[in-house]
C-alpha cells in the first residue's frame, strides 16, 4: 500500500496514536510527566542549540555516518539480488542503540533531570546508555533480567566499569520485559529527578515517537548513500524486529517511496509452530502492555507469555506500535526466522564478509539470505546491520560446546 | 444508585469513613479469596478491592508482585476472579467489590463481554490502574450500560483539568494516590494528603479514597480524619502471603490486623 506524506506526517496523531496503536496506558503518577517530556521534546526538536549538539554527537562521538557496504561475496554466492549492509555495528560502542541515547541523554540534560534509568535486553541498549550518562556526568541506573544478566555477562561488566549500577530483576519471566516493569517502578517512584531512556520504539507515547526520530538518521544516511552509489533507490530493505528501533530507523524514510518492499524479521525461536519464539507480528495479537497498545504475545486471558529467542534483544513479548500499525496497513512484510537460521546466518556472514554480527543482526542476515536468490541481480537489498557479535561469543561457543578461555 | 454509592453515601450520613482492604484474588487460592472476602467484611470492611492478577503488574510494589505471581501459578483467570464475586454475593448483598487490575486482561475477554460478565457476577465497579480518562473513551459505554462505577485514580501530579476531565467519566469514588511510587511504598505525609484532598474536593464531587503507603493504624486515622475512605493493600495482602496454609490463623492473623484500622478510622 502507498502511504501519502501526510499519512506518514500523521503518525503518530496528537495523542499517540499509529493507527489503533500506542497510546499512551500508564498509571496516573506518571501522565504529567509525560505530557511534560511530549512538550519538551516537541520544542527542542526544533531548537537550533539542540540539533546542533545532537548532530555533532552523532557525527564526532558515534561516528555517523556509518558505511554502507557492499557485501560482494555474499551476493555472488547467493546468485541473486546485491546485499549492502548498513553499518551500524561501527558505531561507537557497538551497535545502533547509541543513536537513541545521545538523543535522550542529551534531553535530560536539557530537562535539567540529573539522574537516568534504563531497560536493557542483550545489554546494548545499558552500555550506550551508561555509555552517555558517563560522558555527560549523569547517575545511571540499569534494570536487566536476571537470566540475561547471566546470558550477557560481558555487557554487564562494561556497564559497570562504565559506572552504572546494574540490577538484575529477579521477577517473572527474569528478561526484558520484567526489566522494563521494574524500570517503570523506578521511574514512577523517582519522577522528579530521573529521566526514563527507553531503548526501543515502544512505550507510552511520546516514546516511540521520540525514539524513532532518533534513530530515522539510519534510513535517511542509507537514502542518500544508496542514491550516491547506485543512482536508485534500494529494492528492498531487512532489519531484526525485537521492539523494533533499529527497524523503524531504516524504513521510516523510504515508507513513502512504494518501490520499496521492507521486511522486519522476528526471532522465530525454536519455530513458530512451537509457540516458544518471540515474534509478537507473526504470531500474536493485539493488547496492552508496557504503556502502548500492539501485538504481544499472550495467552488467552491476557497474560503475558514466557518467549524464547537465542538473542536477549529479541526476546521481547511485545513490539513497537508503529510497527503493529505498519503491519496492519500492509506496508512492511513482517517475517520470522528461527535460532537455527540465524545462527547459520551468524556463520555465514562471518566466514564470507569478515564481518561478525550481533545475534539479533544474523536474524536479520538469515532472512535476507532466503530472500536475494529470488531477486534479480540488477536489484539491491540493504540489510541494517544492526549490531556487532562481540557480545555474543559466550552464547555462540557454548553452543559449540567450547569453553571460552579464562572465564 | 449504585451499591457503592450507597454504602459512601451512608457512611457520610453517620459522619463515618470508609474502610476499603485489597486483596489479590487466587491468593493463595479462589476459595480462600472469596472466606477472606467475608472475615474482611467481618472485621469492618466497607468495600472490598479485589485485584484481577496480571503477568506485568508495573504499578505495584513487590508485595503485589509475587501474590499476582501465585495466582497466577495457581492458574487464576479473570473468569475464576468473576466466579469468586459470583459466590460472595450469595450470601452478601451489601458490600460493594470493585474489581482492581491492569487493562489487558479485560480487553483479552472484550469489554462488552466483561462489563456484562462482571455486572452479572455482582460486581459494582472496575479500575484499570494502566487506563487514564484520555483512552477510556472505548470503555466507558460498555462499563455504563452495565451499570458498573468506573474508578480513576489520581495522584499528586494530577492537573485540575484532568481532575475535572475524570469528573466526566467516573463515577462511585475517586482513588488517591497518596504518593509517587508503586503499591506498598513507604511512608506518607498526611499533611500532605489533606491539603491536596481538599483541592480534589472543588473540583469533583465524588467522594475521595486515600491510599499507596497505608500501613498501620495511625496512619490509618490520619487519613481517615482528612478523606472520605482509605484504601489498605500491601500489608494485607503481605499478611496472605506470609499464610499460604490459608484457615484458621490467617483469618486470625487478619483480623488483628484490620480490626485496629477499622478501631482507629472509627476514633474521632
Amino acid at each position: 500500500m502507498k502511504l501519502t506524506e501526510q499519512q506518514i506526517k500523521d503518525s503518530p496523531d496528537a495523542r499517540g496514536h499509529f493507527g489503533a496503536y500506542g497510546g499512551r496506558f500508564v498509571s496516573e503518577t506518571l501522565i504529567d510527566s509525560l505530557e511534560h517530556l511530549e512538550s519538551e521534546y516537541r520544542r527542542l526538536r526544533e531548537d537550533p542549540d539542540f540539533l546542533a549538539r545532537f548532530n555533532s554527537d552523532l557525527a564526532d562521538y558515534v561516528g555517523r555516518p556509518t558505511p554502507l557496504y557492499h557485501a560482494d561475496r555474499l551476493s555472488s554466492e547467493l546468485g541473486g539480488a546485491s546485499i549492502w549492509l548498513k553499518r551500524e555495528d561501527l558505531c561507537h560502542t557497538g551497535a545502533h542503540k547509541v543513536n537513541n541515547t545521545i538523543g535522550q541523554a542529551l534531553l535530560a540534560k536539557f530537562l535539567g533531570k540529573p539522574r537516568v534509568i534504563a531497560e536493557t535486553g542483550a545489554g546494548q541498549h545499558g552500555v550506550a546508555t551508561a555509555t552517555v550518562a558517563a560522558r555527560l556526568g549523569l547517575k545511571c541506573k540499569i534494570y536487566m533480567g536476571a537470566e540475561d544478566v547471566r546470558r550477557q555477562a560481558v555487557n554487564v561488566y562494561r556497564m559497570k566499569l562504565l559506572g552504572a549500577e546494574v540490577e538484575a530483576v529477579e521477577g517473572g519471566t527474569r528478561t526484558l520485559k520484567d526489566a522494563m516493569n521494574e524500570a517503570l517502578r523506578d521511574w514512577v517512584t523517582n519522577v522528579d529527578d530521573t529521566f526514563y531512556i527507553i531503548g526501543t520504539v515502544a512505550g507510552p507515547h511520546p516514546y516511540p515517537m521520540m525514539v524513532r526520530d532518533f534513530q530515522s538518521v539510519i534510513g535517511r544516511e542509507t537514502r542518500q548513500q544508496c542514491l550516491e552509489k547506485n543512482g536508485a533507490l534500494p529494492d528492498a530493505l531487512v532489519a531484526c524486529v525485537g521492539g523494533g528501533s533499529n527497524a523503524i530507523g531504516l524504513f521510516h524514510p523510504f515508507l513513502g517511496d512504494e518501490s520499496v518492499a521492507m521486511y522486519g524479521v522476528e526471532a522465530g525461536g525454536y519455530g513458530i509452530e512451537s509457540g516458544q519464539h518471540a515474534a509478537p507480528l507473526s504470531a500474536g495479537r493485539p493488547g496492552v502492555l508496557h504503556g502502548n497498545r500492539t501485538y504481544l504475545m499472550e495467552d488467552e486471558y491476557g497474560q503475558i507469555s514466557g518467549t524464547h529467542s537465542v538473542s536477549a534483544g529479541l526476546d521481547y513479548p511485545g513490539v513497537g506500535p508503529e510497527h503493529s500499525w505498519l503491519k496492519d496497513i500492509g506496508r512492511v512484510n513482517y517475517v520470522s526466522v528461527t535460532d537455527d537460521e540465524a545462527m547459520d546466518g551468524f556463520r555465514r556472514l562471518t566466514a564470507v564478509e569478515g564481518i561478525m554480527p550481533a545475534l539479533e543482526t544474523a536474524h536479520a542476515i538469515a532472512w535476507a539470505i532466503k530472500l536475494a536468490p529470488q531477486m534479480r541481480p540488477d536489484q539491491s537489498i540493504v540489510i541494517n546491520l544492526s549490531g556487532r557479535g562481540d557480545k555474543d561469543m559466550d552464547t555462540v561457543a557454548r553452543m559449540d560446546n567450547i569453553e571460552v578461555e579464562g572465564r | 444508585m449504585s451499591r457503592i454509592e450507597q454504602r459512601l453515601t451512608a457512611l457520610g450520613e453517620q459522619r463515618r469513613k470508609g474502610l476499603i482492604p485489597y486483596i489479590t484474588a487466587g491468593d493463595p487460592n479462589t476459595g480462600e479469596t472469596l472466606r477472606i472476602m467475608h472475615s474482611l467484611v467481618a472485621s469492618g470492611a466497607d468495600l472490598i478491592e479485589l485485584g484481577v492478577p496480571f503477568s506485568d503488574p508495573m504499578a505495584d510494589g513487590p508485595v503485589i508482585q509475587r501474590a499476582c505471581e501465585r495466582a497466577l501459578a495457581n492458574g487464576c483467570t479473570s473468569r475464576d476472579v468473576l466466579e469468586v464475586v459470583r459466590r460472595f454475593r450469595e450470601t452478601d448483598t451489601e458490600t460493594p467489590v470493585v474489581l482492581m487490575g491492569y487493562l489487558n486482561p479485560v480487553e483479552a475477554m472484550g469489554y462488552e463481554a466483561f462489563a456484562e460478565n462482571a455486572a452479572q457476577a455482582g460486581v459494582d465497579g472496575v479500575l484499570m490502574v494502566d487506563l487514564p480518562p484520555e483512552e477510556a473513551g472505548e470503555v466507558v459505554p460498555w462499563f455504563r450500560a452495565q451499570g458498573l462505577d468506573l474508578i480513576f485514580l489520581i495522584s499528586p501530579t494530577t492537573s485540575d483539568e484532568r481532575i475535572r476531565r475524570m469528573g466526566e467519566h467516573s463515577s462511585g469514588y475517586v482513588y488517591y494516590v497518596s504518593l509517587k511510587g508503586v503499591t506498598g511504598s513507604a511512608s506518607i505525609d498526611a499533611g500532605a494528603v489533606e491539603e491536596r484532598v481538599a483541592h480534589i474536593r472543588e473540583l469533583t464531587e465524588l467522594p475521595v479514597g486515600v491510599g499507596f503507603g497505608i500501613r498501620d493504624a495511625e496512619t490509618a486515622g490520619a487519613i481517615g480524619r482528612v478523606s472520605d475512605a482509605i484504601i489498605v493493600g500491601s500489608v494485607i495482602v503481605d499478611c496472605i502471603g506470609r499464610h499460604p496454609e490459608g484457615g484458621d490463623s490467617l483469618h486470625q492473623a487478619l483480623k488483628s490486623l484490620v480490626k485496629p484500622l477499622r478501631d482507629s478510622l472509627d476514633t474521632p
